[in-house]
């Protein structure tokens, strides 16, 4: 009798413990999540009443309340659009490369690591390089909008690569065995059945990857320093700023009502972010369903 | 169905449009051989345009090899001029005055050992500079491990706590609900938490601890922000090596008595050690890479300390910081971008090369 009701002690012990721990694993869940709302709560009370159609076609000034984000606004589109342009040919033709011709050898095995390696190195690296190189190599000391874009291409490319290898790799091998068998050679099979099929994945994999450049700070802030913009960039040569940028400046900014512009463009930010996660999604579950039959 | 109508296709075009290899191998029949010509100009056209394609590709490939060869070739060499630059440092006793060589200092170069080991950073102060810089990289390196530290600490114990209640207590409807929510902290630009350190969570903080004890800047503030912002990534990574630990496992430890607590931490947490281990060298990673909270937050002073209440200067938050100033270029003080990066890329870059070897060397392969 002893034993059995120690044993049921010992049980009812265990249980409460599961049962807190339960609890207490739940709650770590939770505390990111609420991070996450009041995150957002802030950026958007503190918006609050700041964002207008004044605010989206103004250019930055001394005065809070007559400051806007066009020129960031452009310039963000601008860079989006250069890097968007160089990177994913580039990258896209590294994943086919890497996936459907490279020889399984050192050389391969190498080039694969190194691409791993560049996706790990800090953002502000490449702001570096691209100061050295684009800025003051390439350009002679010249800030301009294609340096910038130069340095966001290179530090998205391994996230571009990884992401169209991975659609490349959810090609079954069957479909490309078919056209191999039928006599196809490798760019024929590329071109006929790997890249139609895998393009959907890759689309949502870039459309990540350029949202991931569009948030990017440090590297532009590097490569194009903090300056104050009062016009629309016009050829990739003009200086810039981005959102990211302008956020920057008034989050600096001592006084309260810079704060609520800061907010304001975060705003602008997170709603463009959130519109291409959202195409991202879309294209993916688009094609999951099509993949499906 | 889908394999049969593209397979189908790709065949058919082939057969009507472009000869195929195999045809010209049996072309020894007559009717085929008066197109001998024509089918031969066609295969070395297909023959030059793959090998075209081959070549595209590999320069394509070399890209990303020709970007790792250009960081590390800026990186060193920048930091070569960094060390061969000479600069006036006070002779010993001398009181603290401007530094002239041959009156009352030398001129002399950084020594490697000494911008390793030496405690005071004060490469471009006016004051600082007239009685002889000093290029100690401790200070940055102590203040990115300390707000690494505190955000290692937040994002280990969230990010587990987090990935055991996936991987073991949740049913697959809220998985599938929170995985996404948490993947959202990830995608938030870092620039949105350094607002939210800044101006949210420090002035919070200091209600909570007192303004005495914390200022505005503090590494706790950018650490706590910056632990949020990673502990998605330990998440997401400890719990895919949780849920690789077979069902097999967890039903043997059930099928002994064993609560849910007790399969997650004696059975899944041991076996996953080696993925846990690696996302959270990968995490702290990140951290140590990570810009743009620690410049907005945690303040733009060098201070050697490791109480986290107080201001310090990372090695990113130098960099940006120097980058935006006008610092002429080819000066002392803009190679120190270079050497304080290179330190950066090196630490970054043996912490991930650990954090992969980790998972490699230790992992448990059930079969």
């Amino acid at each position: 009798m002893a034993l059995q009701s120690q044993s049921s002690a010992r049980k009812t012990y265990r249980l409460a413990r599961d049962n807190v721990f339960a609890a207490l694993f739940a709650s770590s869940v939770v505390a990111g999540v609420l991070v996450l709302a009041w995150l957002l709560f802030e950026v958007f009370i503190d918006s609050f009443g700041w964002l207008d159609w004044q605010f989206l076609s103004s250019y930055s000034s001394r005065h809070p309340d007559q400051a806007g984000v066009l020129a960031p606004i452009a310039g963000t589109f601008w860079v989006i659009i250069l890097t968007a342009v160089m990177t994913v040919p580039v990258g896209i033709a590294t994943a086919i490369y890497l996936e459907e011709f490279a020889p399984a050898n050192r050389v391969t095995r190498l080039i694969q690591l190194n691409i791993s390696n560049l996706a790990g190195v800090p953002s502000v690296v490449y702001g570096l390089l691209g100061l050295a190189i684009f800025v003051q190599y390439l350009f002679d000391g010249q800030r301009s909008l294609l340096a910038g874009a130069l340095t966001l291409s290179l530090l998205v490319m391994p996230i571009v690569i990884i992401a169209s290898q991975e659609a490349i790799r959810a090609v079954p091998p069957s479909y490309r065995d078919a056209a191999y068998a039928m006599g196809a050679t490798r760019w024929q099979v590329v071109k006929m059945v790997v890249l139609p099929q895998a393009i959907p994945s890759m689309m949502s994999g870039i459309i990540l990857a350029m949202s991931r450049a569009i948030g990017e700070t440090a590297p532009i802030l590097v490569v194009s320093s903090l300056v104050f913009i009062t016009y629309v960039p016009t050829t990739p040569f003009d200086r810039f700023t981005v959102l990211p940028l302008q956020i920057v400046t008034w989050v600096s900014q001592p006084q309260d009502d810079f704060r609520h512009i800061a907010a304001a463009a975060i705003v602008i930010l997170l709603v463009m972010l959130l519109t291409m996660n959202a195409a991202a999604i879309y294209i993916r579950a688009k094609f999951q369903r099509r993949a499906e039959y | 169905m889908a394999v049969e109508r593209g397979a189908f296709r790709v065949g058919h075009d082939q057969v009507s449009t472009d000869p195929l290899d195999g045809v010209q191998e049996r072309s020894n029949t007559l009717s085929l051989r008066r197109d001998d010509s024509r089918l031969a100009s066609h295969r070395s056209r297909r023959h030059f345009e793959e090998s075209a394609v081959l070549w595209v590709l590999r320069a394509a490939a070399l890209v990303s090899v020709l970007a790792t060869i250009g960081i590390v070739t800026v990186l060193v060499s920048q930091s070569i001029g960094f060390f061969q630059e000479e600069i006036c440092v006070l002779n010993e006793g001398e009181p603290i005055k401007p530094c002239e060589p041959g009156v009352n200092g030398t001129l002399t170069h950084v020594g490697i050992v000494d911008f390793l080991t030496g405690t005071k950073w004060s490469p471009l102060f006016k004051p600082y500079r007239e009685v002889g810089q000093s290029f100690g990289v401790l200070p940055l390196v102590a203040g990115t491990f300390l707000v690494a530290a505190v955000a290692g600490v937040v994002s280990l114990t969230l990010g587990i706590g987090a990935a055991i209640f996936l991987s073991e207590y949740a049913p697959e409807n809220v998985r599938r609900v929170i995985k996404p929510i948490l993947e959202v902290l990830a995608g938030i630009p870092t620039v949105v938490y350094g607002y939210f350190a800044l101006l949210t969570l420090g002035p919070a903080l200091r209600l909570v601890i007192g303004e005495d004890n914390l200022g505005t800047f503090s590494a706790l503030s950018a650490g706590l922000v910056m632990g949020i912002m990673i502990m998605p990534m330990v998440t997401t990574l400890s719990e895919d090596a949780m849920i690789s630990v077979p069902r097999s496992l967890r039903d043997a430890a059930f099928a002994l008595g064993a609560t849910r607590f007790e399969v997650a931490t004696k059975v899944v947490v041991p076996a996953a050690l080696s993925g846990i281990v690696s996302s959270f060298i990968l995490a702290v990673s990140r951290a140590v890479g990570e810009t743009m909270i620690v410049y907005l937050a945690a303040g733009g002073r060098p201070n050697l300390t490791f109480n986290p209440l107080e201001a310090v200067q990372a090695m990113t938050a130098f960099i940006v910081n120097v980058a935006l100033g006008d610092t002429p270029h080819g000066e002392i003080e803009y190679y120190t971008i270079f050497v304080v990066g290179l330190l950066l890329f090196l630490i970054t870059l043996v912490m991930n090369i650990l954090g992969r070897w980790v998972v490699q060397r230790f992992r448990q392969e059930y079969e």
